[in-house]
């Protein structure tokens, strides 16, 4: 399970890029892809391994202007779903 | 016809040529004539003009692809190019050497086959001695850092097998699992009776692989693929007709399948002759079967037309002669009749000997 503590990281399998026909970023992995939203983008370019999802949460509380406890609510959703799938490794 | 929808992967079948002669083999049976591969100026060319249409996947595959020695300067383009790179292999012929060079080049996944669980189950149906190299290959991919898809096509020989396949990815550390029925196309086709597998032997292993799937979630993806004769609905075959794949041939032909060139009557155009951009616009194979104007009843009166986009029009010409008839797999499908006999047939039938994949075979 995702925490506060955990520092994610995307799975090997799976790559940012930036796609210039929608202008949004996808995450690709093996024969599948996703279009990302622009938070969803802003959460995995943090996924470094590195940072907590504490930290990543802070970030972009501060960079959105909104409150720390509805961000981060939306950040641990998003990234419990994608270790689901295996695309983002959460190590505490 | 409006704009055409955006592709999203290219299917780079770089040669016909391989060292394996597996029964069930998705090229054509008259591979053999299409000897006259696309060198290697063109296939960058190609990578540059799919990436401009919207294209963000690239699979290399064949044939072995490993048997082309440009294949470093294609993975180093298609890394240029920000695609993310998958390479469909057998794993033979491959050094450490080589794979390591793939891997500093930035190809991003490599998917290896294997056939069943022990040596002598999978090279019968590979028609060469090959699993013990495939398992030290696995192992490479997996050392290199490389993520690593592990791909077992299921028939009747195997299929009782699944649990073991399971562990085997396991042990071997595949981030990606994919249990993929036969279907019945290429090769698979006239070995059908040889391969088919019953309704039972199906329902057993597509539990073994759900529950699989819920243990080994995060872990490792597990996929099971249903075989058409058995679903009683139409796959959305590449998620339709010229929709989100281009399939290249090692000949050049631009094609919405794999097998689009088998069928009759239909004009595709090669690279060589036109730019990518044109052809997946204007190309007449390309525009035959797109959208719902070219759809018999029952499927142009379907609630699912735009679920399944009238299923596989190389399964419908292969079975009724007729590329434009509904998919026989469907159980609305006037030829259903033809599935549910090779279904009676697999049930009671003893195994037929197989036809392996070789060059001579004219089609």
């Amino acid at each position: 399970m995702i925490s506060t503590e955990s520092r994610p990281r995307l799975a090997a399998k799976a790559r940012l890029r930036f796609d210039r026909k929608s202008s949004r970023y996808m995450l690709l992995y093996p024969e599948r892809g996703l279009v990302l939203n622009p938070t969803a983008a802003d959460v995995l370019q943090r996924c470094d391994g590195l940072r907590t999802v504490g930290s990543i949460v802070e970030e972009l509380a501060q960079q959105y202007g909104h409150e720390v406890p509805a961000v981060e609510r939306e950040v641990m959703t998003f990234l419990q779903t994608m270790t689901d799938r295996g695309l983002v490794l959460a190590e505490v | 016809m409006s704009e055409p929808a955006r592709p999203y992967t290219l299917v780079a079948e770089l040669t016909y040529r391989c060292p394996l002669r597996c029964v069930y083999c998705s090229n054509p049976l008259d591979y053999g004539r299409h000897r006259d591969e696309l060198d290697t100026e063109t296939w960058l060319r190609v990578l540059g003009e799919a990436e401009d249409l919207g294209v963000v996947q690239l699979n290399l595959t064949g044939g072995e692809p490993l048997v082309r020695d440009d294949l470093e300067t294609i993975i180093a383009e298609a890394r240029r190019l920000d695609l993310y790179t998958n390479l469909i292999t057998s794993g033979i012929p491959l050094r450490r050497e080589r794979l390591a060079r793939f891997r500093e080049l930035g190809l991003d996944n490599v998917q290896i086959s294997i056939q069943d669980t022990d040596a002598a189950g999978s090279d019968r149906i590979a028609g060469r001695r090959s699993f013990d190299r495939k398992l030290a290959i696995a192992g490479w991919v997996k050392e290199l850092g490389f993520p690593l898809t592990l791909n077992t096509v299921l028939h009747r020989e195997n299929l009782d097998h699944v649990a073991d396949i399971i562990a085997l990815a396991e042990q071997l550390g595949a981030d990606r699992l994919e249990l993929a029925n036969t279907q019945y196309l290429g090769w698979a086709l006239p070995n059908r009776a040889a391969l088919l597998p019953t309704q039972a032997q199906l329902t057993r292993a597509r539990e073994v692989a759900a529950e699989a799937r819920r243990r080994l979630r995060g872990k490792m993806e597990v996929l099971f693929v249903t075989p058409d004769y058995y679903t009683d609905l139409p796959k959305a075959c590449m998620d339709g007709w010229g929709r989100r794949f281009i399939v290249l041939s090692p000949a050049g032909l631009v094609l919405p399948c794999h097998a689009a060139h088998t069928l009759p009557g239909l004009h595709f155009d090669s690279v060589r002759e036109r730019p990518l951009r044109e052809i997946w616009a204007d190309s007449a194979g390309f525009n035959a079967f797109r959208g719902e104007g070219w759809m018999p009843e029952p499927c142009r009166s379907c609630d699912r037309r735009e679920t399944d986009f009238g299923g596989c029009r190389c399964q419908a010409f292969h079975l009724t002669g007729n590329a434009a008839a509904t998919d026989p797999t469907c159980h609305l499908s006037p030829d259903h009749g033809l599935i549910e006999t090779a279904r009676l047939t697999a049930a009671a039938a003893p195994p037929a000997p197989f036809i392996y994949r070789t060059a001579r075979r004219a089609g």
